[in-house]
């Protein structure tokens, strides 16, 4: 696709994924081939069947690709889900300390990292509350702690804010953009929301359907911080949205 | 994996709160975004609100209706025997059979019987806990072991305890051994069960979850299928104690050994004496243990799903749906068997029961997959 970065975070190199064999065989990716640079913000857009999360769970290294390599170089991988997929029993600092135990850090430091955790996603003072006594927002930052307490420098997000009111979706924008540059994470955020794309993302990959293949990719040239409601935003999203209705249209025949 | 200090861009993955914040709103395309104040408010806006009632409030709105229940038993029970249908020596009125119950109890043969029976449980229902975990894990684990025991274990769920008896006197004698024996096979496979089920129903999403944050093997386990699986579990162990005590209450009745005196031993020697009022004061003691153990497991399972978020304690929602009277709730007859959620509206009334709850053994244990028996 492009030449090869030397300081990528993330190269993904002619993955292909197919499930199951014989005549049932399913092709889920079909070559795909991106690389992202440390600290940059890249969204994955497409529609159904587009293999988003196929890809995302390759770079988590939850499944292996049938062929090419994803190479992480080195760098930990955290993942966030569209359904906060916080553990029902422990409660909201419990949540963000599973990752800190599972690499055995002491209790003293676990305690002031949760801490320092929360406060970056103004959630101070919340560790003691279960996921069912916080809203929908407040669970996607609690899993958003979550993420970074792997002390991850490379964050997959499977369409995180899907389930989120429009208000609520905005502020947590917000949010995300402020912590991405304090932070210098690389993330690779999934979506089927063009503006949302447009709104975050520093480069825009579309993905075609059935099988996910590269179909194009947008840099997006708009100051920061944008406004979703922007004209600029607004302007790129509606080019966007016609090549992507061009791909979904080709599935029509 | 990577540590820290293995990445070369230092401080990459740290949290600096130093930097960024302020100056991120240079070079806005457009107007501020609604900003951190709209972001507290809306926390604040949609901060779930709990009502809580007084203590002396939720005692009394759990108390009422068992001691409503225990009364119109009680009377019925009297009418019966007013009624005249048997004579009084074959079907004593209430107040005499707690009268002897009474009586009972302030003397030293009754402790020691209780005492060997509780043991006797205790003993038999913590090694069916051990076997039956074990076969547990071993059985959800293994697909071979699945596929070969599996439907055993619920076949061996379903027979009744009775019937190992005389297998259990023919290789143990009239001894304890035999007791425990039949006590064990009684409740084993329900808690194996109550673990089989519980590791199937974790959601996959939290196992993705789990290994995402870098959970393999045992760390997956302790971390994510134990916790979830446990509500499951406990409804194993409390329909396995279920089985245990019946099993118990059989094997006392049938396998009486000399010079061992026990609830069971008692039950059975007031029968054989004609003794209809010390045999009502045996039946209160067994019911009253039953009540104790049952609000103990009623009180673990409340706990559990409080934590979680599945008792919706003052959601005016759920009380809106019981004031209409649409849709029972599974737990609407809770008030019978003692249950201290019967009162609190539970939507989610034993979901995981009824999954382990198979066709009753020697009675109806399993009978209440609705509301976790």
């Amino acid at each position: 696709m492009t030449a090869v970065l030397p300081d990528a975070a993330l190269r993904i190199d002619g993955v292909s994924r197919f499930f199951g064999g014989g005549a049932a065989q399913v092709q889920a990716l079909d070559n795909i081939s991106l690389q992202a640079r440390p600290g940059e913000f890249v969204c994955l857009l497409g529609a159904s069947g587009c293999g988003k999360s196929t890809l995302l769970s390759l770079i988590a290294g939850l499944d292996s690709p049938s062929a090419g390599t994803v190479d992480t170089t080195g760098r930990r991988v955290g993942m966030m889900f569209q359904d906060s997929a916080l553990l029902p029993w422990l409660t909201a600092g419990g949540n963000v300390e599973v990752p800190l135990r599972l690499r055995g850090i002491g209790r003293t430091e676990r305690r002031a990292r949760v801490d320092e955790l929360l406060t970056m996603v103004r959630l101070a003072g919340m560790a003691q509350r279960r996921p069912h006594e916080l809203s929908g927002g407040m669970r996607q930052r609690v899993s958003l702690a979550r993420a970074f307490a792997q002390e991850a420098d490379i964050l997959c997000m499977d369409e995180p804010f899907g389930a989120l009111d429009a208000m609520t979706r905005d502020l947590l924008h917000d949010e995300l953009e402020r912590i991405w540059r304090q932070t210098g994470v690389t993330v690779i955020f999934v979506t089927h929301d063009v503006r949302e794309a447009v709104r975050l993302g520093d480069r825009i990959v579309l993905l075609s359907s059935r099988p996910g293949r590269v179909a194009e990719v947008f840099d997006v040239d708009i100051d920061r911080p944008r406004r979703i409601d922007s004209p600029r935003v607004a302007d790129l999203a509606t080019r966007v949205t016609a090549r992507l209705r061009e791909e979904v249209g080709r599935h029509g025949h | 994996m990577a540590t820290e200090t293995d990445i070369p861009e230092s401080g990459l993955g740290r949290i600096d709160l130093a930097k960024g914040g302020v100056d991120a709103r240079r070079d806005s395309d457009g107007p501020a975004g609604p900003g951190p104040d709209a972001l507290a408010g809306l926390d604040a806006l949609d901060i779930p609100t709990a009502e809580h009632r007084p203590l002396a409030a939720r005692t009394w709105s759990a108390a009422w209706p068992k001691i409503g229940a225990l009364v119109l038993f009680l009377l019925l029970w009297q009418i019966v025997v007013w009624s005249g249908w048997k004579p009084t020596y074959v079907l004593p009125g209430p107040m005499s059979a707690l009268r002897e119950f009474g009586h009972r109890v302030t003397g030293g043969h009754f402790w020691d019987a209780l005492l060997r029976t509780v043991v006797r449980a205790l003993k038999g229902y913590a090694l069916a806990v051990v076997i039956g975990g074990v076969v547990g894990v071993a059985v959800s684990r293994s697909t071979v072991l699945r596929t070969a025991v599996g439907s055993f274990i619920t076949s061996l769920q379903t027979m009744p305890s009775i019937v190992w008896f005389p297998l259990a006197i023919l290789l143990f004698k009239l001894s304890e051994a035999a007791i425990m024996f039949v006590v064990i096979l009684g409740a084993a496979p329900s808690i194996a069960n109550g673990v089989i089920y519980g590791v199937d129903y974790v959601p996959p999403l939290l196992v993705r979850v789990g290994r995402s944050m870098g959970a393999r093997g045992f760390s997956l386990y302790r971390y994510v299928v134990a916790p979830a699986a446990l509500p499951s579990v406990l409804a194993g162990l409390k329909q396995g104690w279920a089985f245990a005590w019946r099993s118990l209450m059989a094997g006392e009745l049938l396998v009486i050994v000399p010079g061992h005196p026990s609830i069971g031993a008692d039950l059975q020697n007031s029968r054989e004496l004609l003794d209809t009022v010390g045999v009502m004061a045996s039946m209160i003691t067994i019911f009253l243990i039953g009540v104790v153990v049952d609000a103990a497991f009623n009180a673990a399972d409340r706990q559990l799903r409080v934590r979680r978020g599945l008792v919706a304690e003052g959601n005016s929602a759920v009380r809106a749906a019981r004031g209409r009277g649409s849709a029972p709730l599974p737990e609407a007859a809770g008030a019978m068997s003692g249950d201290p959620s019967a009162g609190t509206g539970d939507v989610s009334g034993g979901h995981h029961a009824g999954h382990v709850g198979g066709p009753g053994g020697d009675g109806d244990v399993g009978g209440g997959g609705g509301h976790a028996s």
